[in-house]
């Protein structure tokens, strides 16, 4: 640990901090490429995501962190099922959504995806469970994305799959609790959040 | 009096998957199983949370699971197959990670011992056939052919399913036990685009249509599912898939629990067959008593 105060992290470093998957033992078979329902979805394969993290230079770092990819797998597990490594590409893709997210390198053509895992998650900090309708209009609020999916809606009513009362659980402050603790207030993507915090 | 079986319904359970809901409940009651809800269970964070924070998708799950812990359950069934995967997931990691589970007792403010054993829709029902449930299936389906779907989270995931991920069969012995007639077909494994499913629909329209034709070709009568999430891709949407050019598809996705409840003689609209989008009423109509 002579070098600790010199030596930089590298970005297998972290990843292999936050999941235990050490990207630098990927041979490249492929594999994880071949099996991935998403693919046709991304910009980088989940193989080429892999390789990247073992450059690991500057520019491997900017374009992994950028990619349309990160927010294109659906956690599906495949590839981590059929790695010959056992190395669990889904996990590193976790990690590197992660880390993209808390430094605000998500692409605008995923701006999506994030919004809904935002409107999912201020759902579930404010109730403690998710429901329906306030995660839908927070959501359409969040991604401007008003239209889609509108017509749906009178007929989830219909088969009473649209419950109109939010779900709300008696622990709401401890799971909010929870939130504030794993969530670093500090963080800059969470600023705008902070005035929401105390609401009843 | 047997032991009760502790019950996670999920967030899915009360809205979008209310027939997954009404139907274990009302398969339980038939097999004499009783079921308790876990008192204040909280969401589990489902992919929002393991995609956006890695902390928070183990604390949600962890309070559930210190939850029944404390109300005396030792297993508890998930019917979800994206909660199953998270709660046993967490259940798994925590027991591989003292210091995991250190920090977690921190964050909630709750112990948890690991005591909790967490069931999929699949070894449940399996559980049930053990129990005695076979002999009350009066009502079989008159060889239905169905499609046995497991998409990711009822096949994949190490240490969490208990089947074979790539050929999964832990569905058939309860479809042949409710009379129904297995089809091979090669989308059993495959992903319906999951929780991606409102923000990136273009691509679940996409992986959900090559499911349901894959389906038809093996000329299934039903697809036979265990996961809300999965249920509404194939079957809310199935009218979306065909507006956008595709199919047209007319095939009616089913839970299992709805499957095994028609062969329990349980009337359908008590199962939710009444609520698909795409007519499910007509499986129904393949119920046969078996004369005695």
């Amino acid at each position: 640990m002579a070098h600790t105060e010199t030596h930089e992290k590298t970005l297998a470093d972290k990843i292999l901090e936050r999941t235990g998957v050490d990207v630098r033992e990927c041979y490249q078979c492929g594999k994880c490429t071949a099996g991935c329902p998403m693919v046709q979805f991304m910009d980088l394969t989940p193989s080429q995501v892999m390789r990247l993290v073992q450059i690991g230079d500057r520019e491997a770092v900017q374009t992994l962190l950028s990619s349309q990819t990160l927010w294109s797998c659906v956690g599906c597990l495949t590839c981590t099922q059929r790695c010959p490594k056992d190395l669990d590409p889904a996990a590193v893709m976790d990690a590197l959504r992660e880390i993209a997210y808390q430094e605000g390198l998500v692409p605008d053509a995923q701006r999506n995806v994030l919004k809904f895992h935002q409107a999912f998650l201020k759902t579930v900090e404010h109730t403690g469970r998710m429901s329906e309708v306030p995660l839908t209009a927070l959501y359409k609020t969040l991604s401007r994305d008003f239209f889609s999916d509108v017509l749906l809606a009178p007929a989830m009513l219909l088969r009473g799959k649209l419950p109109l009362v939010p779900r709300v659980i008696g622990g709401r402050k401890e799971v909010r609790r929870i939130f504030k603790r794993c969530l670093d207030p500090e963080r800059p993507d969470r600023a705008d959040e902070e005035t929401q915090e105390d609401r009843p | 009096m047997t032991t009760p079986i502790g019950y996670y319904p999920g967030c899915s359970l009360h809205g979008t998957g209310r027939e997954l809901d009404q139907s274990i409940r009302a398969l339980a009651e038939v097999a004499g199983v009783d079921l308790r809800e876990i008192k204040d269970w909280n969401c589990c964070g489902a992919t929002a949370a393991h995609s956006l924070n890695h902390d928070l998708a183990v604390a949600l799950p962890y309070r559930t699971l210190a939850l029944a812990e404390d109300q005396g359950l030792a297993e508890v069934l998930a019917p979800c197959a994206a909660c199953f995967s998270r709660l046993k997931g967490t259940a798994v990691r925590l027991a591989r990670d003292p210091k995991l589970a250190q920090k977690m007792t921190e964050i909630t403010e709750r112990p948890y011992r690991g005591t909790v054993r967490i069931l999929s829709i699949i070894e449940f029902i399996n559980r049930l056939l053990d129990a005695g449930l076979e002999a009350k299936l009066t009502h079989p389906l008159g060889g239905l052919k169905v499609a046995p779907y497991y998409g990711c989270l009822l096949a994949r995931g190490e240490d969490i399913v208990d089947d074979d991920p790539e050929q999964p069969s832990g569905m058939e012995r309860a479809l042949v036990a409710a009379g129904c007639e297995v089809v091979p077909w090669n989308f059993a494994v495959e992903c319906c685009g999951g929780g991606l499913s409102m923000s990136k629909t273009e691509a679940v329209l996409d992986l959900s249509d090559a499911i349901l034709s894959d389906a038809e070709d093996a000329q299934a009568d039903a697809i036979v599912t265990g996961c809300p999430m999965c249920h509404s891709n194939l079957d809310m949407r199935q009218r979306t898939i065909n507006a956008a050019g595709r199919g047209p598809h007319d095939l009616p996705v089913v839970y299992l629990s709805e499957i095994l409840g028609l062969a329990a003689g349980i009337e359908p609209e008590r199962l939710g067959l009444d609520r698909h989008f795409v007519d499910a009423m007509r499986v129904a109509e393949r119920m046969t008593e078996r004369s005695a």
